[in-house]
């Protein structure tokens, strides 16, 4: 629908006066914020890819029979990228990497 | 059906069985599928009836329709931008998918298929593919600098560009563990309390029933917990994979 008479606009700023509309342009926003939300995300992520760091060893491992190294090594990896998956969570510049 | 004896079957519902009979023992068809096919049926009757009278002043189906698309059209822009709008049909897709899948849940009697990692997990390996080879078909062998920033000492290529790996790899796993985790626990804990009510309602006369109402009464917190929950997670599903895709169009 065409704003005839910028009623959109009108709305968007009384909204904005009243506090109504949060600021835009907050990079992930929405997603949950509390801090049973962040801790959650924040152990999945951990956990998830220290699982895959391990699944990638122990797979490495069987084919090249060369246990336990390579399944030590990425358990190390898989703990690193968990740490760096935490702190991308929280990293504000987005888009930059991620 | 809740307490068998003295004993919490918490786990019992996420069991599968076969339904439809001989035909759908024969080809496993369980009530897991039965109910993707019912919220495929429900998203499909809702955006067809719903728009089907296209009136300027939308009546409720049609409002819940518009809703839903503007909510997922606003995200999908917002995050990926406008490159991002072909990429729309996928998220809503999926949205849709997910959303209707906790809510049916909830549905007493119901299956939650998304309470099942197999589910989740395929869901979310359909997403990684997706924005793989979006970001190959876009970039090509560009792609794989995504894995070694810019600017790095080349001497740490051999520590940055595993962790960089398993961090990618890791999306789908943390992507599907986060909604069926959240799916499983809050089912687990209605069925717990709802054995409370019964075990406790049918103890000991009027003071077995008095105390069977503080079960009762977290139950009825809980259902409205897990409706916010059913939303969030099937929102957390559809702006991670917008962030994803975001990653991938624009790569840095």
């Amino acid at each position: 629908m065409d704003e005839r008479d910028g009623f959109e606009r009108r709305l968007r700023e009384a909204r904005t006066r009243q506090g109504l509309d949060k600021p835009t342009g907050n990079d992930r926003a929405g997603l949950p914020t509390g801090p049973w939300g962040i801790g959650f995300r924040a152990g999945v992520e951990v956990v998830s890819a220290l699982v895959v760091g391990i699944l990638i060893g122990y797979l490495l491992d069987r084919w090249l029979g060369t246990w336990p190294w390579l399944f030590l090594l990425f358990f190390l990896a898989g703990s690193a990228a968990g740490v760096l998956n935490v702190y991308r969570l929280f990293d504000p510049r987005r888009g930059r990497r991620s | 059906m809740a307490a068998e004896g003295k004993s919490i079957d918490a786990l019992g519902q996420f069991e599968l069985t076969p339904v439809l009979g001989a035909v759908g023992k024969a080809v496993g068809f369980s009530q897991s599928n039965l109910y993707m096919l019912l919220a495929v049926g429900l998203i499909s009757a809702l955006m067809i009836w719903g728009m089907g009278r296209r009136a300027v002043v939308p009546g409720r189906l049609q409002a819940m329709a518009e809703s839903a698309y503007e909510f997922v059209q606003d995200m999908v822009a917002g995050q990926i931008g406008d490159e991002g709008r072909r990429f729309f049909p996928f998220v809503f897709s999926l949205f849709m998918f997910i959303l209707f899948g906790n809510l049916l849940g909830l549905l007493p009697y119901a299956f939650t298929f998304t309470s099942h990692i197999a589910v989740t997990f395929a869901l979310a390996v359909v997403v990684f593919i997706l924005v793989t080879l979006v970001a190959l078909a876009m970039h090509g062998m560009r792609f794989f600098t995504y894995f070694f920033p810019e600017g790095a000492p080349k001497a740490l290529a051999p520590l940055i560009i595993p962790i960089e790996l398993i961090s990618y790899l890791s999306r789908p796993v943390s992507l599907s563990v986060r909604l069926f985790a959240n799916m499983v626990a809050g089912h687990v804990m209605l069925k717990v309390f709802a054995s409370f009510v019964v075990m406790i309602g049918s103890a000991a006369g009027l003071l077995g029933i008095l105390g069977a109402t503080l079960p009762l009464a977290v139950n009825v917190a809980l259902i409205g917990f897990e409706l916010l929950v059913a939303f969030l997670q099937a929102y957390v599903f559809a702006i991670l994979t917008s962030i994803y895709l975001h990653d991938a169009v624009h790569l840095h």
